[in-house]
Formats: C-alpha cells, sequence, structure tokens
C-alpha cells in the first residue's frame, strides 16, 4: 500500500536512535514495511533500485516486440506475447513497490523518459534474429533469474515480495527461450549459425547483466550493511557462468571465449575478462539502441496521454450522473 | 505536456478458490473501480490465481502506526491462558 507519512520533527539524536534501531530490526531479518521509519538514505537507494528494475522490465519488452509479427509459428507468438505481458506485469509490480516509498507514476516514468534513470543496458542491444529471442529468454532471463532469486530476501518487504511472484513467472521465460535455441542448435546447419551468432553476441552482455566487479561496486557496501543485497556481483556471475555453460555443450554451442575453461581445483569454470569499457559505455548511452529505446518509450507515453485523460474523464462523469440520479 | 495527472491507486484483494478469504495481491492505477477490476485480472490473475477480485481505493484505507505496535500487539503477548495448552489435563482424560 502507498501512501507515507510526512515525517514528524525530530532532533538529531532521536534519528540516531532510530537508525540504530532499523538496523537492528535488519540485523535480525525483520522485514522493513512501507510505513515503518526508515533513514532517508535507505529510502532513496531504495526507490533508485527498485525503479531502476521496473525499468528495466519495462524497457524489456522493446526487444522482443520487435518479433511478435515474425515468430515462426502460431505456438512460439503465443509463448512470446505472454512473456511479453508478463514483463509489463513484473514492471508493474515494481513500480507499486517503489511507489510504497512516496515517490510517483508519473515521476518514475518521467526520470526514465528524460534519461535521469537508469534501466538495465542489456536492452540496448537489438534483437536482429529469431535467434536472439530464443538468447534472451535463455541467457537474459536466466541472469535475470539469478539476480532475482537473491533479491527475495531482500529487506525491504514490498521489494522482496514483487520479486517472488516474479521469480516464479521467469521460469516459463527461461524455458521457452531454451527451446527455441534447441530447435535452432539441432536444426538446419543455417538455423545453428544463427543460434551460434546469438550467443556470439549476447554472451558478453549477459555477463556483465550482474555490474561490475565487487571491488569497483561503489553501492555494494551499503547494500550488503542493509540486506538489500545478500550475494556480490561476481559471485552471482560466476553462478551464471556455471549454470550456462554446461548447457551451451548440451546444445553444441561454442561460447565466445577463448579463455573459459573448467578449474578443477575451484569447481567452477574460469572466464576471460569483461570488456568494462564497453559496459560504462552502453550504461552512458551510447549503445546500439539507446536513443531507440527511450524514443519508443516516449512516444508510447505520450501518444497513449489522451486515453489515459479520456478514461478519468469517463470516470468523473460516470460519478457525477450516479450522484444526480 | 501540460499537468499530470495520474489515474487513482487501487489495493487489489484476490480469492484463490472458493472458501479461502481474499488475500492482498498488491496494487495498480485505475481510473475507476470497473477499469481498477479489469487491470486487477490483467496483473494478478494471468496464471489462474484467482476466482474473485475485490479492489478497494488505496486512499480509503486507514492503517496501525507502525509506532503503535507495541501497545497494540505486546498485551496479548503475556496472556498464555488465552491458548489451549496453558491448562493442565490429566493424562487418562482424553479428547479434550
Amino acid at each position: 500500500m502507498a501512501g507515507v507519512e510526512k515525517p514528524e520533527l525530530v532532533t538529531a539524536a532521536d534519528e540516531a536512535a532510530l537508525e540504530v534501531a532499523f538496523q537492528a530490526r535488519v540485523d535480525a531479518e525483520t522485514r522493513i514495511e512501507p510505513r515503518d521509519w526508515m533513514p532517508e538514505k535507505y529510502r532513496k537507494f531504495m526507490v533508485r533500485q527498485i525503479s531502476q528494475h521496473a525499468h528495466s522490465e519495462y524497457v524489456g519488452m522493446l526487444p522482443e516486440g520487435n518479433w511478435i509479427t515474425r515468430a515462426p509459428t502460431l505456438r512460439r507468438k503465443a509463448a512470446l506475447l505472454a512473456k511479453i505481458q508478463d514483463e509489463a506485469g513484473h514492471a508493474a509490480y515494481l513500480y507499486s513497490a517503489a511507489e510504497t516509498l512516496g515517490t510517483s507514476r508519473d515521476q518514475m516514468l518521467e526520470d526514465l523518459h528524460s534519461g535521469k534513470a537508469k534501466y538495465s543496458s542489456i536492452f540496448n542491444y537489438p534483437t536482429l534474429t529469431w535467434a536472439d529471442i530464443g538468447t534472451i529468454g535463455w541467457l537474459v532471463d536466466g541472469a535475470a533469474i539469478v539476480n532475482q532469486v537473491a533479491l527475495c530476501r531482500t529487506s525491504y518487504g514490498p521489494y522482496a515480495r514483487a520479486m517472488v511472484r516474479i521469480c516464479k513467472e521467469e521460469s516459463f521465460h527461461q524455458r521457452q527461450g531454451f527451446e527455441i535455441i534447441t530447435t535452432l542448435a539441432h536444426g538446419a546447419p543455417e538455423q545453428k549459425a544463427m543460434a551460434q551468432d546469438a550467443l556470439n553476441r549476447w554472451w558478453w552482455p549477459a555477463l556483465m547483466m550482474f555490474g561490475p566487479h565487487d571491488a569497483d561496486s561503489p553501492n555494494s557496501e551499503i547494500a550488503f550493511k542493509w540486506k538489500v543485497k545478500r550475494q556480490s556481483n561476481d559471485d552471482l556471475r560466476q553462478r551464471f557462468v556455471d549454470m550456462t555453460v554446461p548447457q551451451a555443450d548440451y546444445l553444441g554451442l561454442t561460447v565466445p571465449d577463448p579463455d573459459l575453461k573448467w578449474n578443477g581445483e575451484t569447481g567452477q569454470y574460469d572466464f576471460g575478462a569483461i570488456d568494462w569499457e564497453e559496459f560504462w559505455r552502453v550504461v552512458k548511452g551510447d549503445g546500439l539502441c539507446n536513443r531507440d529505446r527511450l524514443d519508443a518509450r516516449r512516444s508510447a507515453h505520450e501518444d497513449g496521454a489522451w486515453v489515459r485523460e479520456a478514461a478519468l474523464a469517463h470516470a468523473a462523469k460516470k460519478r457525477a450522473t450516479k450522484s444526480a440520479a | 505536456m501540460t499537468t499530470r495527472k495520474e489515474w487513482p491507486l487501487w489495493e487489489v484483494f484476490i480469492r484463490s478458490r472458493d472458501g479461502l478469504h481474499h488475500k492482498h495481491a498488491g496494487s495498480l492505477h485505475a481510473p475507476d473501480a470497473e477499469l481498477a477490476i479489469q487491470n486487477a485480472r490483467d496483473l494478478y490473475t494471468r496464471r489462474s490465481e484467482g476466482v474473485s477480485i475485490w479492489v478497494v481505493p488505496s486512499a480509503q484505507i486507514t492503517a496501525s502506526e507502525p509506532a503503535d505496535k507495541d501497545s497494540l500487539f505486546d498485551p496479548a503477548a503475556s496472556k498464555v491462558y488465552r491458548h489451549p495448552t496453558f491448562y493442565t489435563i490429566p493424562e487418562e482424560v482424553t479428547n479434550i
């Protein structure tokens, strides 16, 4: 539920005591709920993280929407439509969770449209072939699941609950993607080549989804302290690699990393260096599709404005008729 | 764009199957109650999660204050005699 009370006047000493009590609750694994006292920094941190996450779901519809009319069969088309509808739903759950912290939906959308708020850079890569749709499900949703499972126990209650729901729904996304890739990888040589090409383009961006190395992740320390986050970027990335490489082996596809090899000592895969320059370039707005994505979002929002206004006017008119009767 | 006016916020409660309570599922924006039900159906029952929906304007909900938690709920903690396990019944007595 949204609705944040106007904070009463508190002295610095009160505030310090409240902050100690807050941290004690977090340490005791008690979830923080919307109307509980929380440090302003925590509130801001959560709004930033949850809205960024919501924007990612929201923008994430675009690369896939590109293929709805060209899905190869009705079965694939129905699945893709359902998946994209889920992404819209996930954005809605997350926007609602962020609103419980006192920000408004309109404000968040404005920040997205102005470029002030970020979303996951993975969606700034283009979907050139049908194999990209399969690869997004397999790798991008696969990486998202690893991240999101870790967030199901995050300290802010509404965010954690949204994550539980989202994780339940994401599993179908990953499986439908893997099914697409399996079909292509076991198909004609041209189809297999298409699957390999998609893997070549998506592998590294998928690894970047876990964010910078722990040492270069300035927010990590406070995120751990507040139990927003419980596993490091590098640990989650490693888990994803260890899960995914055997799947690529099964498909007979080659992960585009010459340094990738099994390490018998650690029981994990060692992998090559990530191109962080590319990562930061895309984050800062110079990916292949950054401009297209934002333009599409803005025009969808602006072109739909009259519908939202008309619906409000209609509701007001109905109320007036009802009270006059 | 001129002044923005958001659709109001609604709280959604879903009965997952007949015989169970409606349970809070989440919230959404909608211009009126009728569309709130429609949106709730799209948002919260895409996988047969419900057989009945309630929507309530979020602004209409009155909630207890987190600061009142102790005074409201602590008194119950000491009233162990409200639980059946507080009472001693001889072992040979059954069905009680």
